[in-house]
């Protein structure tokens, strides 16, 4: 076309980025690559090739590990791990800062491989996800100098194996190698199968930037290394992101094992338009929400819920702006959707949308690039609950839609999911807005605003949207452990005799939704003393008694909403209350322990009781720096129902040790009583009674660990599972708790001093980080 | 090389293939309705020039584009006629004859010439003959503030002396105190007042306090009757900003889809670079589509912004750099 032809129509023409730089780099590098093992390269062996998504060509021939090259791996980052360490937050620092500079000062050549290895579109690689490396590195190298006089009583946590996804092959990679070597450990990564170029450009900026050998091990290949990993011995980590289906499978391949794991998983986060939104900015969100990386982004905003009184005019309008969207060559310019990663992902696309055949599916009519994967955006609305696409995650650029009438029904939508990852919240009314925020089940919320990460605030999720945050301090948390170290927690048997019970006799029940219960099992099991003396018979739980207690908590969920002070009054009181009656829950600990520090027990008891409380008002959430005109506010919420298998040997310090946490920071609690000395626990209940616990806060049931432990941890209902049982149980509770992928705390048979005060740690499993994005401006 | 030159474009008033806006009767509901949500709208402006690229031929195209829609501009005290008879001169010609022979541009113009009314005589005879129109800024510009009869009386002059667009500029005080019917009313007097000439009604955005302000008055100008909406009088401390282009754009949207007639939109003042205008040039045609990106429907209101594009123009052509003195001055 001439230049007057051109003014008459007005096209953009194309504008390609140049591949020439990143090409050449894959030459220098000879086309084919082995592991980043030990500081150096391994010499190529077989495998398979790094293909570009959007013309099926062949990059480079990468090798696939083997469990030679694993162990190479693990051996290499556990030897280079101390010295790693030692080096001080300081001086690891200087080395994060070095990483940072070089992957800025090499930034487009990143840029253009990840488009290349990714097929997304160069404007992404380029404006958003080597910003964000950048921005993750220079955010961890702070975090490196900071740390020792910040975190002094924490320790990194060894080598840590990470395995990333294919979506933002460097970006999850800076996410989980940053804080990981800030806070002193090791690491070995594997990239996806899909694309591992930028992470092995990331070894070569290693190399070159004097990293010690051994401190970053990069081993590339499909699942089966993923799974050497996940079950390697030599590490202490394991941090994934990726499928839920995958990460269940790592839940269920770790339980057990005392592996650490961070999970970031699906998800089907609601964008939620209300109708005092600025639409058509909300439009433009929709269009970062899911037309971004093809909508291949685990918190992609892919579930579009429209107030039904603007939905009509928000959808023509969304079609409008939908139709004007670029599809094609990921290098140029001016496209704004690349190709899809594989053709395996297309057709499963493909796949869920053709078995959709209800609502009205509105394509976008673009040329599909005859090579290389690519699949139009995709608009379907008019789909209720019910349909599968408004459940399952399609990771693509599918949008589905459906409508609300209140704010009410808006939040219940939106949390009808397995899901909890990201939520994004559009209106111009702050009060309607703020209110929203806190309802939604999921680890982020955006309001007026979507697909905003930042290193400086916490991501991740609830729900089967993986457990664990990463960024900010908190995502430190992941990375480090307490100082110290632990002793084996050795079973606790109950005592066993033949003497009689003495005086009137008393009928211990389960505590459930505030009323003493029989349990269902309808068998009592004998509590005796260490002489053998019947102390009192305690019911046997079963799973119906714990199906009973979770349905009281679930309908206790109010307590959640009540203010810090209201649960401090309440939880002083149960201090008050148990005071009152110290003497005689000592006498019951002596008895039923054969010892002589219940009062000691009782007294701890009553202080921890007063710390949960002075905390319920003061774990505060922080407002975040993020480079941004607005607030990141990390807020602390409740974990919501928590199921706690309390310790065996201290009986009512353990149980309160727990409970009191738990509660200050809006739990409820169903509470599975010491096996070998539950009566401490039911004499606990008639405190909870006169102290004005609501119903079902707190629920209490007895029985034997090994039968209510699993009940607890599969129940889904129950949003975490703490095990501090002397049986050991941590293996089975971890399993039973992948299919919900609910969060754990086990004591991986190792003893915790409960006359040691452990609230503030506890707080940390009692609250989920939730980070609500609020940009402002006028 | 294309040798062929066309006798005429369609810089030359291009207005008769559309029909004017007629306005409509003041619906303040949907004034009232108007959002903008300032930090998204930033965000999507940050992303502006960064979603769509043109290069080699399709950038030089473009930037003829823009010189055909630029209103060359002098808002001067300092005026005179020796000034404005060098400016229309580059209007006609608005970049040196041999560049757009090598791009085969030959007869582009600009879009306008714009000056004040004691200039529209030696604007409209130094224009004879080219189909440049000449707008005028008119009703007190650039405050506003002078009394009302005399402000539409000024439309009237600068009419009789040949002025074929009047740029007026609303009384901020309408928008600031929320008085959107005085606002519509003076605007619609204002109009009347033009007759066939073309109002662009001047928002003077910089002084309107909040993105939603420019929504507003946006759409009460709208239905007033503005042939175009324009950003600013280029004497506020703020001028055109994609911001406040991505909602003034949005709202001649609605008012399309609403009604079914194109009002006009015209950035003015701190567009100085070829980049700028490509930025706006895809903005509009992002925002409001290809039909608007003609001079009949956008304008950009500026004095510098051709110096850098003719730079821009003979990097094309030659592959060198150039520099100002290379360029005939305006």
């Amino acid at each position: 076309m001439t230049v007057k032809e051109i003014f008459e129509t007005m096209d953009y023409g194309t504008a390609p980025e140049s591949a020439a730089e990143a090409l050449a780099w894959l030459v220098d590098q000879g086309d084919r690559f082995g592991h980043f093992i030990d500081g150096a390269f391994t010499a190529p062996g077989d495998g398979f090739n790094a293909t570009n998504p959007a013309t099926g060509e062949t990059l480079a021939t990468l090798t696939q590990a083997n469990q030679t090259d694993v162990d190479a791996a693990v051996d290499a980052a556990r030897k280079a791990q101390p010295k790693w360490h030692k080096l001080g937050g300081e001086g690891r620092a200087r080395h994060l800062y070095a990483l940072a500079r070089m992957i800025q000062k090499h930034a487009r050549l990143f840029a253009v491989l990840e488009t290349l290895d990714n097929g997304k579109p160069i404007r992404e690689a380029r404006d958003i996800d080597i910003p964000l490396v950048h921005r993750h590195f220079y955010f961890h190298a702070g975090i490196a100098q900071l740390i020792d006089s910040e975190q002094p009583d924490r320790e990194p946590l060894g080598v840590c194996g990470q395995i990333i996804p294919w979506n933002f092959p460097l970006l999850m990679l800076a996410w989980k190698v940053a804080p990981a070597l800030a806070a002193g450990n090791t690491v070995v990564l594997k990239p996806a199968e899909q694309t591992s170029l930028t992470a092995l450009l990331f070894a070569d900026i290693c190399k070159r930037a004097g990293l010690p050998k051994g401190v970053v091990n990069i081993v590339i290949g499909d699942g089966t290394v993923g799974e050497m990993i996940t079950t390697h011995d030599g590490i202490d980590k394991i941090a994934f992101t990726g499928s839920t289906e995958v990460g269940r499978a790592i839940r269920h391949a770790t339980a057990g094992s005392g592996k650490a794991l961070t999970l970031e998983l699906g998800g089907k986060s609601p964008f939620i338009v209300f109708d005092d939104a600025d639409l058509d900015s909300a439009i433009e969100g929709v269009v970062d929400a899911i037309w971004f990386n093809g909508g291949q982004v685990c918190c992609a905003g892919s579930r579009l819920i429209v107030q039904e009184s603007v939905a009509e005019e928000f959808l023509r309008r969304l079609r409008t702006r939908m139709d004007k969207l670029t599809l094609g060559d990921p290098l140029d310019k001016s496209v704004d959707v690349g190709a899809i990663i594989s053709g395996v992902q297309r057709d499963r696309i493909t796949a869920m949308v053709s078995a959709c055949d209800s609502g009205q599916h509105h394509i976008l009519n673009a040329q599909i690039p005859a090579a290389g994967s690519f699949y139009p955006p995709t608009l379907i609305t008019g789909l209720e609950a019910a349909d599968p696409l408004m459940q399952e995650e399609i990771f693509g650029p599918v949008l589905v839609s459906t409508t609300f009438r209140t704010p009410s029904e808006a939040v219940q939508l939106a949390n009808n999911t397995r899901y909890g990852l990201a939520a994004s919240v559009w209106s111009e009314n702050i009060n309607l807005a703020l209110d929203i925020a806190p309802k939604l089940a999921a680890g982020v919320v955006w309001i007026n605003a979507t697909n905003l990460f930042d290193a400086a605030a916490p991501f991740g999720g609830v729900r089967e949207s993986g457990f664990g945050r990463e960024g900010g301090w908190e995502g430190i948390a992941a990375y480090t452990k307490p100082v110290g170290k632990t002793k084996p927690l050795t079973k606790v048997e109950p005592f066993t005799g033949d003497t009689p019970a003495e005086g009137i006799d008393r009928t211990p029940k389960l505590y459930v939704g505030g009323k003493q219960a029989r349990p269902d099992s309808g068998y009592s099991r004998p509590i005796r003393g260490k002489s053998g003396k019947l102390l009192g018979e305690v019911p046997q739980g079963n799973r119906k008694d714990i199906r009973n207690a979770v349905e009281a908590a679930t309908a206790a969920a109010s307590w959640g909403k009540t203010t810090g002070h209201l649960r401090a009054q309440i939880i002083y009181y149960i201090a008050e209350n148990l005071s009152a009656r110290a003497d005689e829950f000592a006498a019951k600990i002596d008895a039923m322990t054969g010892g002589k520090r219940g009062k000691a027990e009782v007294e701890a008891s009553i202080t921890r009781l007063f710390t949960a409380a002075a905390w319920a008002d003061k774990l505060d959430g922080q407002a975040k720096g993020v480079p941004m005109r607005g607030l990141a506010l990390a807020l602390r919420e409740p974990v919501g129902v928590i199921g706690a298998i309390c310790p065996d040997e201290a009986p009512l310090l353990g149980l309160v040790s727990l409970m009191a946490p738990a509660l200050a920071m809006g739990n409820r609690v169903v509470i599975a009583a010491s096996e070998p000395f539950p009566l401490a626990a039911t004499d606990f209940y008639q405190v909870l009674d006169t102290s004005d616990v609501p119903a079902g806060v707190v629920n209490i049931i007895t029985g034997c660990h090994a039968d209510l432990a699993p009940t607890m941890a599969a129940h889904a209902g129950v949003d975490a599972v703490w095990n501090h049982s002397s049986t050991a149980l941590s293996s089975a509770v971890e399993a039973a708790s992948a299919d919900t992928l609910k969060r754990t705390w086990v004591n991986n048979g190792m003893a915790v001093d409960w006359h040691k005060d452990q609230t503030r740690a506890i707080l940390d499993h009692a609250t989920e980080v939730k980070t609500v994005w609020v940009p402002y401006g006028e | 090389m294309t040798t062929q030159i066309p006798t005429t474009t369609d810089t030359q008033l291009p207005q008769v293939t559309e029909p004017r806006n007629p306005g409509m009767a003041l619906d303040l509901d949907w004034v009232m309705r108007a959002r903008a949500n300032t930090s998204a709208i930033e965000r999507r402006a940050a992303q502006i020039p960064a979603r769509r690229s043109v290069k080699k031929d399709y950038q030089a195209a473009w930037l003829c584009r823009a010189i055909s829609c630029i209103d060359l501009t002098t808002l001067s005290g300092d005026d005179t006629e020796g000034r404005v008879r060098r400016l229309c001169a580059k209007a006609r010609q608005p970049v040196r004859p041999d560049i757009l022979d090598a791009i085969g541009m030959q007869g582009l113009t600009v879009g306008a010439v714009c000056v004040y009314h004691e200039m529209v005589p030696a604007a409209v005879h130094a224009l004879t003959g080219s189909g440049i129109p000449v707008a005028a800024v008119s009703t007190g510009f650039p405050a506003g503030l002078s009394p009302f009869h005399l402000r539409l009386a000024e439309i009237g002059e600068s009419v009789k002396a040949g002025a074929s667009e009047i740029d007026i500029v609303i009384s901020r005080r309408h928008v600031l105190t929320g008085n959107w019917q005085a606002l519509y009313d003076e605007m619609q007097q204002m109009r009347a007042a033009c007759g066939e000439a073309h109002v662009k009604a001047i928002l003077a955005t910089g002084e309107l306090g909040t993105l939603r302000n420019v929504a507003r008055a946006s759409l009460v100008c709208m239905m007033a009757g503005a042939d175009f909406i324009k950003t600013s009088t280029g004497k506020e401390s703020v001028n055109a900003t994609l911001p406040v282009s991505l909602v003034m754009t949005r709202a001649i949207r609605e008012y399309e889809g609403r009604t079914g007639y194109r009002a006009g939109y015209k950035p003015a003042g701190g567009i100085s670079k070829a980049k700028d205008a490509l930025t706006y040039l895809s903005l509009i045609k992002e925002e409001l589509g290809d039909r608007w990106l003609r001079n009949d429907l956008f304008r950009f209101g500026a004095s510098s912004l051709l110096g850098d594009i003719e730079r821009q123009l003979e990097h094309h052509v030659t592959g060198a750099y150039s520099a100002g003195w290379r360029h005939p001055i305006g």
